[in-house]
C-alpha cells in the first residue's frame, strides 16, 4: 500500500477550480519534486493535503496509508504523520517556541493514544534535536518566528519536523527566501531526515534547491494537473528549457 | 509555562455555557427590606453598630445619590436599574457572634472550598517551606478575607499579621475599633459625591478590606479578599481600604465570583489605595462574576470605582486586573501621582465573549514633579461582545517632568465582536513626556492552520495565541493567581471559535 496516494483529485476555491484531476502516488522512502510554475497549483496541493480551511474539494480522494485523509482535522492528519513545512511560517507572539513546540508534540501523542512527555524528558529530546540541526538554543527561547530572519523561521520548520517524526513531510518552497548558505544550512537539515519510513514532497519553482536535495521523482504541475513525471533529470531538463513546452501541453 | 497543557484540558472539559461558579449556597439569611430609603441605610449602619458619625456619612453620600444621574458616557446598554427593587443588605443569619472558623455556617465554608479558596488556616500552611531562620521567606502563605454577600464572614491570619502591626479585618469592624483611621482616609481618595456608583455605594455599603501596614513595614504575606454574591435580587456594595504608610510594602488580591443566574445582579464597589512616602501598594484582581448565559441572560453588572492615591513622595501604586466575568464592566482603576517621584502602573487583560460588554481602563493624573506611569491594557473580544478600553493621561502644569507609556492592544476572535479604544492624554506642561501605543489584531486563519497542522485543535491554538498575547500582563501577577488566570482565560474563551 502506498503511504500517500491522490487520486482524480479536482480542488475549488470560491469559484475557480485550481486542480483538475490531479493524481499522485508516494511511498515510503521516496522523495518527490513537485515543480511548476506560479499558479499551477502547486501549494494548493500542498495545503489540501493538510487540510486548510476554504479549499473546497469537488471531487477524487486522498488516501494516507489507505486512510481516507479529507475526512479528517488538520490536526488530525497531524497526529497520523503529516508535515506541511511552509512557505511562510506565521508569528505567534508571546509564545516561546519551546511552550509552541512541546504543546504540539503532546497534543500529537495524546491523539495517538501515546503518554505525554513530561518537561525533562522534552527538553533532553528538543535540545538534542536543536544541537543536531545546529539550532541555537537560544531560538527555542524566542517567541515562535517573532524577529526570526527567513533563514531561521525556514530552520524553526526543519526543528518541527525532526521533533516530531512524521511520516510524510511536505516542503512547500522552501528555497523562497533564502540565500545560497542559508539555502544550503536548510537543505542539510532536510537530508538528515530523510529514511526508508518517511517520504518527502518537495515543492519548488526552481531547479537550485534539488542540487541539494535530490529528489527520486520529479513531476512537473501546469494548470491543476502533472502533466509530466521523471526521474531527477526531469529538473535538470526544465532548467534548460523552461515551463512553457508544458503551458502549451496542459 | 507548565500550565499551557493543563488549561487546554481544563478547556476540553468545559461544556459551553458552564460557568464553573455558577452553584448557590442555600442558606437563611437576614435581609434588610427592600429598596433604598434613608431606613435602608439607618438599618445597615444598626446592623453594623456603627458610631454616629458614620451613619451621617452614608446619609450625606445618600442625599447626594438622590441628586445624580447614572452616567451614560460608556459604551454599555443595559436596562434602566430599578434602584427600589433591590435587597441592600443580606446576611447569612448567624446562630451567635462567630469567634472562630468551627462557628461559621458549614454551607458557607463548603461554598469557599468548592470555589477553591482555603479558609482554614491550617490548609494554607500545607506545603508551606518550613521557617528556618528568622529571615527564611515564607511563602505562598495567603491571608483571607471572605465576604458573602454582605458580609465578611472570616478573616484569616489576623493574629499573625497583628504582631506585624499589620491591621487586616472588615471594614465594618475597623470602623469600630480603629475610627482614627477610617475617619482620616475613608473617602479621601473617592469622595462621596465622586461618581453615582459610588455615592451609591457611601450611602449602602455592608462590608469589605480594611488594611494599614504601619511606617517601615513590609507585609509579611499576600492578603486576599473573595467577594461571593449568593442572595437573589441583592447588590453587594463592598469598600475597601488600603493604607500604606511610610516606607511600607503590601500586596493585595481580590477575587469575584456568583451563582448563575437569570436576572442581573448589581455590584458596585469602591476601592481607595492611599500610599505614603516610600510606600508601595500592589493590587491584584481576578474578576470572575457570572457573566450571563450563551443568550446574553443574566450575569452581574459591574461598576466599580478603584483609586489609588501616591500620596508620598516616591509611592507606587499597581493595579493588574484580569477581568473575565460579568455582563457590564464599568471600571477604571485609576492612579493619583501626587507625590514627587511617584510611579502609577496598570496592568490590563480584558476578556469578554458571548454579549459581555467591557468598557475598562484607568485614569493616571500625574500632579507631582518626576512622577512616571505605565499602562499596558490587553483587551480580547471573541463571540458577541464589545470590549473597550478608556483610559486618560493627564500631566498638571506642575507636573514637570511627567512620563507616561501606554500601549493598547486589541485582540479580536470571530467577526462578530467590537474592539474599541478611546484614550484620552493631556498635558498641562511642555516637558511631559506622554507615548502611545496601540493596535488591533485578529487570530487569522493563518495562524490557526499552522497550529492545527502541528497537531493542535482549534481551541487549543487560540487558547495558546491568547496565552501569548496576555503574557506580559500575566507576568505582573503574583505566581499562584497567574496559573490561576491562565486557566480562566482559556475557560472564558470557550466555544469561541468554529
Amino acid at each position: 500500500m502506498a503511504l500517500l496516494e491522490i487520486k482524480d483529485l479536482h480542488v475549488r476555491v470560491e469559484d475557480n477550480e485550481i486542480l483538475h484531476g490531479l493524481s499522485l502516488t508516494v511511498n515510503e522512502g521516496e522523495v518527490h519534486a513537485i515543480m511548476g510554475p506560479n499558479g499551477s497549483g502547486k501549494s494548493t496541493l500542498s495545503h489540501v493535503i493538510a487540510g486548510k480551511p476554504d479549499y473546497e474539494v469537488t471531487g477524487g480522494q486522498i488516501l494516507f496509508n489507505g486512510e481516507d485523509l479529507l475526512a479528517m482535522q488538520p490536526d488530525e492528519r497531524a497526529a497520523k504523520g503529516v508535515f506541511l513545512a511552509f512557505q511562510y511560517p506565521v508569528e505567534i507572539p508571546g509564545v516561546a517556541t519551546m511552550t509552541f513546540l512541546r504543546t504540539a508534540l503532546n497534543a500529537q501523542r495524546k491523539a495517538r493514544g501515546e503518554s505525554e512527555l513530561l518537561t525533562p524528558a522534552f527538553l533532553k529530546k528538543a535540545y538534542e534535536v536543536a544541537a543536531r540541526l545546529n539550532v541555537p538554543r537560544d531560538m527555542l527561547k524566542r517567541g515562535v518566528n517573532v524577529g526570526f530572519s527567513g533563514g531561521e523561521k525556514k530552520r524553526n520548520e526543519i526543528l518541527q519536523m525532526a521533533l516530531f517524526e512524521p511520516s510524510l513531510c511536505i516542503l512547500d518552497e522552501m528555497d523562497s527566501g533564502l540565500d545560497i548558505d542559508a539555502l544550503r544550512v536548510a537543505a542539510d537539515g532536510v537530508n538528515a531526515l530523510r529514511s526508508p519510513d518517511r517520504a518527502m514532497v518537495v515543492i519548488t519553482h526552481y531547479q537550485r534547491l534539488l542540487n541539494y536535495v535530490v529528489p527520486d521523482f520529479v513531476h512537473v504541475m501546469s494548470k491543476g494537473r502533472v502533466v509530466k513525471s521523471g526521474g531527477k533529470e526531469l529538473a535538470l531538463e526544465l532548467e534548460a528549457s523552461g515551463y512553457t513546452q508544458f503551458e502549451d501541453a496542459a | 509555562m507548565p500550565a499551557v497543557q493543563e488549561t487546554v484540558e481544563r478547556v476540553r472539559r468545559i461544556d459551553v455555557d458552564q460557568y464553573r461558579y455558577g452553584f448557590e449556597t442555600l442558606i437563611e439569611s437576614d435581609k434588610a427590606p427592600k429598596g433604598l430609603s434613608e431606613d435602608t441605610v439607618a438599618f445597615i449602619s444598626a446592623k453594623k453598630s456603627e458610631p454616629a458619625w458614620m451613619l451621617e456619612w452614608r446619609l450625606e453620600a445618600y442625599r447626594r445619590w438622590l441628586t445624580m444621574t447614572e452616567p451614560k458616557w460608556a459604551r454599555v446598554n443595559y436596562p434602566k436599574i430599578d434602584y427600589q427593587d433591590l435587597y441592600y443588605y443580606s446576611a447569612p443569619k448567624p446562630k451567635k457572634q462567630v469567634t472562630s472558623l468551627d462557628e461559621i455556617d458549614p454551607e458557607i465554608l463548603k461554598t469557599y472550598e468548592k470555589l477553591g479558596i482555603p479558609l482554614r488556616e491550617a490548609e494554607v500552611l500545607e506545603g508551606v517551606v518550613r521557617k528556618d531562620g528568622e529571615d527564611a521567606p515564607v511563602e505562598r502563605r495567603i491571608a483571607v478575607d471572605a465576604v458573602f454577600d454582605s458580609v465578611s464572614v472570616a478573616t484569616t491570619f489576623k493574629e499573625e499579621l497583628k504582631k506585624a502591626g499589620v491591621i487586616f479585618m472588615p471594614i465594618s469592624e475597623a470602623i469600630r475599633e480603629h475610627p482614627e483611621l477610617v475617619k482620616k482616609y475613608l473617602g479621601s481618595v473617592v469622595p462621596t459625591s465622586d461618581n453615582f456608583f459610588a455615592t451609591l455605594n457611601s450611602a449602602v455599603f455592608s462590608d469589605g478590606s480594611f488594611v494599614y501596614v504601619p511606617p517601615g513595614v513590609r507585609c509579611p504575606m499576600e492578603l486576599s479578599t473573595y467577594f461571593r454574591i449568593n442572595e437573589r435580587n441583592t447588590g453587594q456594595f463592598e469598600r475597601t481600604l488600603i493604607i500604606a504608610d511610610k516606607g511600607s510594602y503590601v500586596s493585595y488580591l481580590e477575587g469575584c465570583t456568583a451563582p448563575q443566574r437569570d436576572e442581573n445582579q448589581l455590584h458596585a464597589a469602591v476601592v481607595e489605595l492611599v500610599a505614603l512616602d516610600d510606600a508601595e501598594i500592589k493590587y491584584s484582581t481576578v474578576q470572575n462574576w457570572y457573566p450571563g448565559n450563551s443568550e446574553g441572560l443574566g450575569g452581574i453588572y459591574n461598576f466599580v470605582t478603584k483609586r489609588g492615591d501616591c500620596r508620598g513622595k516616591n509611592s507606587k501604586i499597581s493595579w493588574t486586573q484580569v477581568e473575565t466575568g460579568s455582563a457590564i464592566t464599568w471600571k477604571y482603576p485609576s492612579c493619583i501621582l501626587r507625590g514627587d517621584n511617584s510611579r502609577g502602573e496598570f496592568y490590563s487583560i480584558a476578556i469578554s465573549n458571548g454579549f459581555q460588554q467591557v468598557d475598562s481602563g484607568t485614569k493616571m493624573l500625574h500632579l507631582g514633579k518626576n512622577t512616571t506611569s505605565r499602562i499596558i491594557s490587553k483587551g480580547i473580544a471573541a463571540g458577541r461582545s464589545q470590549n473597550t478600553y478608556r483610559g486618560l493621561v493627564t500631566a498638571h502644569r506642575k507636573a514637570t517632568g511627567a512620563r507616561n507609556f501606554t500601549a493598547c492592544d486589541s485582540l479580536l476572535i470571530g467577526d462578530k465582536c467590537g474592539a474599541h479604544t478611546v484614550p484620552y492624554v493631556e498635558a498641562k506642561n511642555s516637558s511631559a513626556l506622554f507615548e502611545h501605543e496601540a493596535t488591533t489584531s485578529k487570530i487569522s486563519e493563518d495562524v490557526l492552520f499552522y497550529c492545527t497542522q502541528r497537531g493542535l485543535s482549534q481551541e487549543e491554538a487560540v487558547g495558546l495565541v491568547v496565552n501569548g498575547f496576555v503574557k506580559d500582563v500575566l507576568q505582573q501577577l503574583p505566581m499562584e493567581f497567574a496559573v490561576e488566570a491562565q486557566k480562566l482565560i482559556s475557560i472564558s474563551l470557550e466555544g469561541s471559535v468554529g
